[in-house]
């Protein structure tokens, strides 16, 4: 049987990927349970091979491979591992002589996870590559909107920030057009990524760019904000966090000019008082924690879907 | 020792030749061409082939010395004579950097023992390829430089390019300039556009090159040196460099094989040898390239052969080296991928090469030395990158299909390379 990976959202079916979502809402139940742990994938090994700082998502992947019995495995890699003489491909067949079921992959360049699955034996998870794709964030977005929204499409989410950097957004992009709803991506002209708008897959029509966060969160059902990064500024993506925050950061304000019922979502880690307010991350209106436990129901479903059976 | 090359197709733009007729070798110089039936000569039969000039590629990266893991002066020798290449011209981006007369030397002396193909070097424009001050230019001249370039980089400074440009004039030297705005590369992999986007990789827009070919026009305007643009890929450049020559400046251009056939879709997913600089551009930009071929903007194909090791472009494709090998592929897709002529295809490779770069020039006429490329131009073959002559395999084009080939490689009338 020839394995699967998750690599990206793009390309994924809107079936797929319901499916998934559809799986998790069972997983997610386990969560409440006083015994959290399902025999499901008893002796299967899981590596998370992260080139990266990360802690909730590490944890996520780790929390949710434990809740199915299998056996996990962290590995904090330095992404310098060149500085050993070792290549990316030594890597990837180094640990694969050890025969993982899976490996879970985070590293700082774009195509990392790609070029790991092509040498490796074992199902790849891309757990954020680059500036290139995080698809389970993506869906544990998409499962946390269905959740509150009861349906995904229709909906117009905002996503502001800095889309240039994001992989989250990327993901989001891919996934949230192909479930139909309407994606509008909000920065300053010098955050967003040139033709942004041939890079999806469905009809463009989903996808709309401005530069107003008022016209991007006006009547928007969702507002997806994302982490600004302030090494950014050093090369001359904006001229201060003051000025971006008085342009893009979320304030009480802008969220009343949303849906009554809008759900404000962010990746994390939070800036708080930068891109969002705190009034507005800890207010009614946020689903931050919600997106926090729905990561653990949407990579239990994923390791399940591409482990399981076997 | 006399050979006779019989009833090839001989073509030689710059002598006006363009018949069918044997060639008389004679001591490793040419001795004169038509009929001949002699019983003291070897005969080699170039029925429905074509004898041309020696090919020169006039950008290639030899890496001797200092990365001789990649390639040497030999290997880069042979895999020129396996591509049907007479002659080469070495970039001085080696380490350390060819910026002095005895290194200069060095590069004449290896390839003199050791490499079947000619080999030119290029020096350095700035000391060190440091961008800060001017090589000691006269004195690489001296020991045999064809032109200067910091190639692998810009000059950046606008200045130290102005000085280079009026400097080289005593010598009358082709200034040989990578055109890239470091500033607006700003660390990008691949070309600025939708698959860039879509990858999560950092852009090299195209106002990278424009920009600099912009800047160094104006700049050879007002110093009337012999400034030469290497592998141009922008529609941008290219209209550009149309319109300097169309007001008569004296400026060349030259377009690498992979921007006349590749976009930037051949990075597909992140495949590193498809990974090069300037990098596969869109669609409207290899038309450009193609019509500036055709329409005589550009004067020379040249590969940018540039060599790299295999464990090098095994990694992150952020981290990969730029380059690609091109030696061996390249005749094949020039002959594959565009429409020429025949003559046409022989001054871009061979008589318009010798024209830029300072060389005592060769071609069919009695008294040139025999430096000859046999095409067979219906050979239809297929590259396989494990039998490449180069120490490397960083090619995009392994298992492609070609119609046309080098089947013949003569150098001071000995044969370097053959193809039957």
């Amino acid at each position: 049987m020839a394995k699967r990976d998750l690599l990206g959202t793009q390309g994924m079916t809107g079936e797929e990927i319901i499916e998934i979502l559809d799986s998790a809402e069972s997983f997610r139940e386990i969560a409440e349970r006083r015994v959290k742990k399902v025999p499901t994938l008893r002796g299967r090994t899981v590596i998370n091979l992260f080139f990266e700082a990360s802690t909730r998502t590490r944890t996520s992947f780790e929390v949710a491979g434990k809740r199915l019995s299998a056996d996990v495995i962290n590995v904090s890699a330095s992404s310098s591992s060149v500085s050993k003489g070792e290549t990316l491909v030594d890597t990837a067949q180094t640990l694969d002589a050890m025969a993982p079921d899976c490996i879970v992959v985070r590293h700082p360049a774009s195509g990392v996870p790609q070029q790991i699955a092509a040498h490796s034996k074992a199902s790849v998870v891309n757990a954020g590559d680059g500036s290139h794709e995080h698809p389970t964030q993506a869906l544990l977005d998409a499962f946390t909107i269905r959740r509150q929204k009861g349906r995904l499409d229709g909906l117009k989410v905002a996503i502001v920030g800095d889309i240039l950097h994001s992989r989250v957004a990327r993901s989001n992009l891919h996934a949230l057009t192909t479930l139909g709803s309407d994606v509008w991506l909000c920065a300053p002209p010098t955050l967003i990524p040139a033709q942004i708008d041939q890079i999806s897959c469905r009809e463009n029509q989903y996808l709309h760019v401005t530069h107003s966060i008022n016209e991007a969160v006006e009547e928007a059902d969702v507002i997806m904000m994302l982490r600004v990064q302030f090494e950014r500024m050093n090369e001359s993506f904006f001229p201060s966090t003051r000025e971006y925050c008085h342009y893009f950061g979320l304030t009480a304000d802008r969220v009343r000019q949303a849906k009554p019922d809008v759900s404000v979502m962010h990746p994390g880690p939070i800036n708080r008082g930068i891109e969002i307010d705190a009034e507005v991350a800890d207010g009614p209106f946020s689903v931050i924690l919600d997106q926090v436990s729905a990561g653990v129901a949407v990579r239990m479903a994923i390791l399940y879907r591409l482990l399981g059976g076997a | 020792m006399k050979l006779v090359i019989k009833s090839g197709r001989l073509i030689d733009p710059a002598q006006d030749i363009d018949r069918v007729a044997d060639l008389l070798i004679e001591d490793g110089r040419i001795a004169a061409t038509g009929r001949f039936d002699l019983t003291d000569a070897e005969v080699i039969d170039a029925s429905g082939l074509i004898v041309s000039p020696g090919f020169f590629d006039i950008h290639v990266h030899l890496r001797e010395p200092g990365t001789e893991e990649a390639e040497t002066i030999q290997t880069g020798g042979e895999a020129a004579a396996a591509g049907g290449f007479t002659a080469v011209a070495a970039m001085p981006n080696t380490k350390p950097p060819i910026d002095n007369a005895a290194s200069v030397q060095f590069v004449i002396t290896e390839a003199a023992r050791h490499s079947p193909s000619r080999v030119f070097p290029i020096g350095a424009i700035s000391k060190g390829q440091q961008g800060e001050t001017l090589a000691e230019i006269g004195e690489m001249v001296s020991e045999g430089i064809v032109g200067i370039s910091d190639d692998g980089k810009p000059v950046m400074d606008a200045r130290l390019f102005r000085r280079a440009l009026e400097y080289s004039r005593q010598f009358d030297l082709p200034v040989i300039q990578h055109c890239e705005d470091m500033n607006l590369t700003s660390g990008g992999v691949m070309h600025e556009g939708a698959v860039s986007t879509r990858l999560g990789l950092k852009g090299i827009p195209s106002a990278s090159e424009d920009t600099i070919v912009a800047r160094d026009l104006i700049l050879n305007d007002v110093t009337a040196a012999r400034y030469h643009v290497a592998h141009l890929s922008t529609s941008g450049a290219i209209e550009m460099v149309r319109e300097a020559k169309s007001r008569g400046m004296a400026v060349t251009a030259e377009v690498a094989p992979h921007h006349f056939t590749l976009t930037d879709d051949a990075v597909g997913e992140y495949d590193t040898n498809a990974k090069m600089k300037p990098p596969l551009r869109s669609q409207a930009d290899v038309d450009a390239c193609i019509r500036g071929i055709e329409d005589g903007t550009v004067d020379a194909i040249a590969t940018d052969h540039a060599p790299h090791h295999a464990n090098l472009k095994m990694m992150e494709f952020d981290r990969a080296p730029f380059g690609i090998t091109g030696l061996e592929t390249a005749v094949g897709l020039a002959m594959t991928r565009l429409n020429l002529s025949m003559p046409r295809l022989v001054e871009l490779f061979s008589t318009n090469p010798q024209k830029i770069m300072k060389v005592k020039n060769w071609g069919l006429f009695a008294g040139s030395v025999a430096d000859l490329t046999i095409i067979d131009p219906d050979r239809e073959w297929t590259f396989d990158v494990t039998t490449s002559r180069s120490l490397s395999r960083n090619s995009p084009f392994d298992g492609w299909k070609f119609k046309g080939k080098a089947v013949g490689t003569f150098v001071n009338g000995k044969c370097v390379y053959e193809d039957r």
